[in-house]
């Protein structure tokens, strides 16, 4: 049994009265890719969010590493080893492209990732080290906000649509990159709207749909017909 | 023409004191957007704070500043984290309501601790001294110290915005709080040290004040004013910006004594009105307020 | 299925009953009031009054501001400056000192809107500085130590002091129904609704076509023209004025403040609990000095962070109860048959 480095227990989110999330189930092996995916809204988005602590969540919803983190604040549960990238880059506009990664590296984590390392990673970052963030491009900001969320040295990193407003090569070329943080040790969990990617990439994938696990299973067994019909329902 | 420069000069350094009032303020709302009413009468308080340890342990002004600044520095972390982060949010009213209590409430108890005589700090033979540059002009040994610590103040908090990681820290939960909590940062102890950080500077403007001039209770919300026009003029997010405008409001101020000595605190807020109209976002802004 | 919009409920009928005979009642005070208990009421009509004025501009319009006493001060200079210099009779005076401030708040707030959220508050209050040196600077009126009405203006109300007292009884009376009744009707009408909105999501408020911008600064306005008939009032009871006493951010704008939060921000019933509660603690509690502001300051900290809705916040929430009928509620009935809504 490949060890469980995350499980998500029938969890449950709501944004005021509207709830996003229902009984939603999910498992990450260590070392491990996992692809999320599923239309607008369907919730993948607000699934990170939980399991990265931006949400607050039911104890026992989120348990990573057998302890339950589900009512964690952010701050910890990055100290205790999830990283997110966040949808749309969100990188901190008022620091330069290092400062975004260092801030990334200050809580310290032991791990083989450092600002050396980053660079090695994504070359053109260290380029442009000194520039402010806001003035690189989207494919460049991307990687910065890979780098940023490396730098705590996670466990499990999580992904929300990185290829988002990318050109398709841009997309490819970031990907390309993934491998390198795999072989680590570090699991993936990628919330992507394009398939192709996502499944060239994943080892399982679920597919969400209005909240709900529409789909869950082994990337390789998966065929266009299911996916369809799980992404855009019944 | 002598006298006018003599004027100048005076104001230009007494610009180095509102400067520091302006200093805390500036860094406060940079960081988290809240505006404390209560800075004025916790400059006062500093004061008050600076007079008790001078009179218990006999020691000068300026020595007092290593008891003040730590005292109300570990005063501001637990005002932050206790009382005033539960304010922080979309709304302004809270914020804003909590610190004018706070007001109100500070200068009360100081009313009920240290009545409302007038108080002064003294700081030896240092307070009569000045020195002469020439051509008939001289300034105050004093005025010229403060300058030059409210100089240092204002360079010490550049360098740690800038070239430090609680800086970068600071500049990050700025931007965006939620993702610097996702980054790992605990955003309700970054507000905290930033607070105590407001309130050493508070604790120096505080000690220099003291030793300055006469102060009582009742003078917190002017100090609170000089600050916010000192930070206006500057230009929010600029703290050399809010030297220059604390220079303005010090030369303003004393021009118009010059003039009429009852004119000195209206020519001070006229300055203020006259860039607020011309110029609103202040003369080197570096962020939208 | 008709849809109507309902605005009283069972509530709001008894409460309004209940207010409209104490407002009976205190008509006739001077029919069993005692002199003392006349201006124990009419310092309460005063507060009430700028109460519901800062409420006004603060919980509906969203401008928080900190500096309203330079109104107060403004429109008792402007009563005595009328008076004094320009021999109006004093009663008249009040509305024309309340539309001097009010042509004088349209440049302030032309500059000071410039200024947004804690900005726009301290602003606030460096006007009332200037406003305040200013005065002090009048030597027309003695500046800085202040001057008295002369008997002849005093005398010019009424020939006696008991028609005097309570001729200004019953303008204070009439100044703070006035007020409460301005904003009532105002809160009913559509720049009510507009203003509703703007207290609960300005940035809601403005994407569905309100014109946010222009509402405040009429709404600054108004609450200026207001204020200062009060500051006008209030001085020519007290006949001495000097600038501290006009310009006073105690008496003007702290006790306002804490009066309305305390009371309860956003309803127009706070202002009015907010004032019995702050002469409630009054009474029992002024000898105490400044002992009593820091109560009053910790007060208002408690029920900011505890209840930011206020007592009458806290209460009418809980229990459904209103006094004024200002609530709008959806009535859908869906028996009738294709009758087109009928909206009030």
């Amino acid at each position: 049994m490949p060890d469980r480095l995350l499980e998500v227990r029938a969890l449950d989110a709501h944004y005021g009265d509207f709830q996003a999330l229902f009984d939603v189930s999910m498992t990450v092996a260590a070392g491990s890719v996992v692809a999320v995916i599923g239309a607008n809204g369907a919730g993948k988005s607000t699934l990170l969010r939980c399991i990265a602590g931006a949400m607050p969540s039911r104890r026992d919803a989120i348990v990573f590493g057998g302890n339950p983190i589900g009512d964690q604040p952010a701050h910890r549960v990055v100290a205790a080893g999830i990283a997110l990238v966040p949808e749309g880059r969100r990188l901190f506009p008022s620091l330069s492209v290092e400062e975004n990664l260092l801030i990334g590296g200050q809580l310290r984590r032991p791990g083989p990732w450092t600002l050396a390392r980053i660079y090695d990673l994504f070359p053109i970052l260290a380029e442009r080290r000194r520039q402010a963030a806001p003035s690189l491009s989207g494919g460049q900001q991307q990687m910065v906000a890979i780098g940023r969320a490396l730098m705590s040295n996670p466990k499990l990193l999580l992904c929300d649509e990185i290829s988002l407003g990318l050109a398709p090569i841009v997309v490819r070329d970031i990907y390309a990159r993934l491998p390198a943080i795999v072989a680590d040790g570090t699991a993936l969990v990628i919330v992507e709207q394009d398939i192709v990617q996502a499944l060239k990439v994943a080892d399982h994938v679920y597919c969400l749909q209005e909240g709900r696990i529409a789909l869950a299973g082994e990337a390789q067994t998966m065929t266009r017909e299911r996916i369809s019909a799980a992404y855009f329902g019944a | 023409m002598m006298e006018w420069l003599n004027t100048i000069i005076q104001g230009v350094l007494l610009g180095g004191l509102y400067a520091m009032f302006a200093a805390g303020l500036a860094l406060i709302f940079g960081v988290m957007r809240l505006v404390n009413i209560a800075h004025g009468d916790l400059i006062v308080l500093a004061a008050f704070v600076a007079l008790v340890v001078v009179e218990a342990l006999s020691v000068n002004p300026l020595t007092s500043l290593l008891v003040v600044v730590p005292l109300m520095a570990g005063l501001g972390y637990a005002l932050q984290r206790l009382l005033l982060n539960r304010t922080l949010g979309d709304d302004l009213l809270p914020p804003l309501l909590v610190t004018f209590g706070l007001s109100v409430i500070i200068q009360n108890a100081l009313l009920e601790l240290f009545t409302a005589d007038s108080r002064k700090l003294n700081a030896g033979q240092i307070e009569i001294a000045s020195l002469h540059i020439g051509g008939g002009l001289a300034v105050g040994v004093l005025p010229l110290i403060q300058f030059a610590l409210a100089v240092m103040v204002i360079a010490g908090l550049q360098w740690l915005f800038y070239r430090t990681a609680l800086g970068r820290a600071f500049r990050a939960t700025s931007d965006d709080q939620p993702v610097a909590q996702l980054m790992g940062l605990n955003n309700a102890h970054i507000f905290a040290l930033a607070m105590a950080l407001s309130l050493a500077v508070v604790a120096v403007a505080g000690v220099l004040l003291a030793v300055r001039a006469n102060f009582d209770p009742s003078i917190g919300p002017a100090r609170l004013i000089f600050g916010f026009e000192a930070v206006i003029i500057g230009g929010l997010g600029s703290m050399w910006g809010t030297l220059a405008g604390g220079v303005i409001i010090g030369v303003a101020q004393a021009v118009g004594a010059k003039l009429d000595p009852g004119w000195n605190l209206l020519a001070g807020h006229i300055a203020f009105l006259i860039v607020l109209a011309l110029r609103p976002e202040g003369l080197f802004p570096k962020v939208q307020g | 299925m008709t849809a109507t919009v309902q605005s009283s409920n069972r509530f709001s009928r008894i409460g309004f009953a209940i207010f409209s005979g104490a407002l009976v009642a205190l008509a006739l005070a001077p029919w069993w009031a005692d002199r003392a208990e006349l201006r124990l009421l009419s310092e309460i009509y005063a507060y009430v009054a700028l109460a519901s004025l800062w409420n006004l501009l603060a919980g509906y319009a969203g401008l928080v501001s900190v500096g309203q006493h330079a109104y107060v001060g403004l429109g008792a200079y402007g009563l005595f400056a009328l008076a004094m210099l320009a021999g109006m009779h004093p009663l008249v005076a009040i509305p024309v000192a309340g539309l001097a401030a009010a042509a004088v708040s349209v440049p302030v707030a032309l500059l000071i809107f410039r200024l947004r959220g804690h900005y726009f508050a301290i602003g606030t209050w460096v006007v009332a500085e200037v406003f305040r040196l200013s005065a002090a600077q009048v030597s027309a009126l003695d500046g800085g130590s202040g001057t008295s009405l002369p008997s002849a203006i005093v005398l010019s109300i009424a020939g006696s002091r008991q028609l005097r007292e309570f001729i200004i009884y019953w303008i204070a009376f009439a100044l703070a129904v006035a007020v409460l009744g301005t904003v009532f009707v105002l809160l009913r009408s559509r720049y009510g609704l507009a203003l509703t909105a703007i207290r609960d999501n300005e940035l809601g408020a403005r994407s569905n076509g309100v014109d946010v911008r222009r509402i405040k600064y009429v709404v600054y306005i108004a609450v200026a023209f207001g204020t200062a008939m009060v500051g006008a009032l209030i001085f020519l009871q007290k006949i001495r004025i000097s600038p501290d006493t006009a310009f006073s951010v105690n008496d003007w704008t702290a006790f306002v403040i804490f009066i309305t939060v305390i009371g309860g921000i956003g309803r127009i019933e706070g202002p009015i609990i907010g004032t019995v509660v702050f002469f409630l603690l009054r009474q029992t509690l002024a000898d105490l000095g400044a002992i009593y502001l820091l109560i009053l300051g910790v007060a208002a900290i408690v029920v900011m962070l505890k209840a930011p809705k206020g007592l009458w916040g806290l209460v009418a929430d809980r229990y459904g109860w209103q006094i004024f009928p200002l609530e709008r509620r959806l009535i859908i009935d869906p028996g009738g048959a294709a009758t087109p809504a009928a909206p009030r």
